[in-house]
């Protein structure tokens, strides 16, 4: 089996990897975060093994490129807590389903992630608690939890 | 647990294309976009165009099958492709005034390297042959050396990587008539025509 078009790729996971990422580091660092998953991605493209599993190959490295992201913006920024309640405004509306996404960023790091990568890409469990350090079993609490919080946050918010 | 809440969101089309544009930019700035393609349409229905960073790689007719095409250019080149239609402006241009009778010879940079050995040879000789011209097999044969080597001629003509820029269309049969084509009996009269309207 050979390696198909890095171009069928984008058009198969890009969608989704903009969910994660969107979940992930928010509405704002997004876009930043997609770019770097994807050019990190057709960097090492050549080297991926044929049985591997793509969309699992992307979100373990947009989980990295992620956590770059983010760095990057607690050193040029002032340190806040509080995520924006909104997206820039330059953000797509299509991103702009306002409230999920904040409702996402008010989650623990670790819950936030978890939801991310199970909710959104599919992952299995065993491969999340790969990328949060954790156990399987923690991994499936995280998300649960997560999803428990964030039933409760967004649907108070979408009926405010 | 119900319905997963991410199910409803809506879609992300135009951020997804904004970011396509931003991932063939730096892909190319940073060197790792090996192949970049993009279609043009034309008289003789949709063209496939690759290049490298060298130059213009593929050209492919619709019936050679595009997805097929692209990937036999993830095998043998390389799979780190995207459509990326920069890299390719000025090679589009160029077959645009060519088809609208303003240009009779190309002059982008070539990556011949789907073609080699004895068809390697026979390509490089048809880029000599002029705009409004034809050659049958056996003067190309005879012209590359190997005057027996008619039908293997033909199947270097079949395997051009480069229709259309590599004109194969002006090797005829010695009969006059126009003979097989890799875009079909009905592209290379169409060419052959377009040229032979633009003669003085």
């Amino acid at each position: 089996m050979q390696v198909r078009p890095f171009e069928d790729v984008v058009a198969e996971h890009g969608a989704t990897v903009l969910r994660v990422c969107r979940a992930v580091v928010g509405p704002v660092d997004a876009e930043d975060a997609w770019s770097e998953t994807f050019l990190s991605a057709l960097r090492a493209y050549a080297d991926l093994p044929d049985d591997a599993n793509v969309e699992a190959w992307l979100v373990t490295i947009a989980h990295r490129r992620a956590l770059d992201v983010g760095r990057a913006r607690s050193r040029r920024a002032t340190p806040t807590d509080a995520m924006p309640d909104r997206p820039a405004p330059h953000a797509d509306p299509a991103a702009r389903d306002p409230d999920l996404w904040a409702a996402l960023q008010r989650l623990p790091t670790k819950q936030r992630q978890a939801v991310a990568y199970h909710h959104i890409a599919g992952l299995p469990f065993a491969e999340i608690a790969d990328l949060l350090d954790n156990s399987p079993d923690a991994a499936r609490r995280a998300a649960a939890d997560g999803i428990k919080t964030l039933r409760k946050i967004y649907q108070k918010d979408q009926t405010s | 647990m119900t319905a997963n809440i991410f199910d409803d969101l809506p879609a992300d089309g135009a951020t997804l294309a904004r970011l396509h544009e931003r991932l063939e930019r730096s892909a190319d700035v940073d060197g790792v976009l090996d192949v970049a393609y993009r279609t043009i349409d034309t008289p003789v229905g949709t063209l496939l165009l690759a290049a490298t960073t060298v130059g213009l790689v593929r050209v492919a007719y619709d019936i050679e099958g595009h997805e097929r095409v692209l990937a036999k250019l993830a095998d043998a080149v390389s799979p780190r492709i995207l459509r990326a239609p920069a890299r390719l402006d000025a090679a589009a241009r160029q077959i645009d005034e060519y088809f609208a009778k303003r240009r009779k010879a190309f002059e982008v940079p070539v990556d011949l390297r789907l073609a080699d050995g004895f068809r390697r040879t026979v390509i490089e000789h048809l880029r000599d042959i002029a705009y409004g011209q034809r050659e049958s097999y056996a003067t190309v044969a005879a012209a590359v050396g190997n005057p027996r080597a008619v039908r293997a001629v033909g199947t270097a003509c079949g395997h051009n990587p480069l229709p259309v820029v590599i004109p194969c269309h002006r090797v005829v049969r010695s009969d006059g008539s126009a003979g097989q084509y890799v875009g079909g009996p009905l592209a290379k009269s169409t060419l052959l025509g377009l040229e032979s309207a633009g003669r003085e």
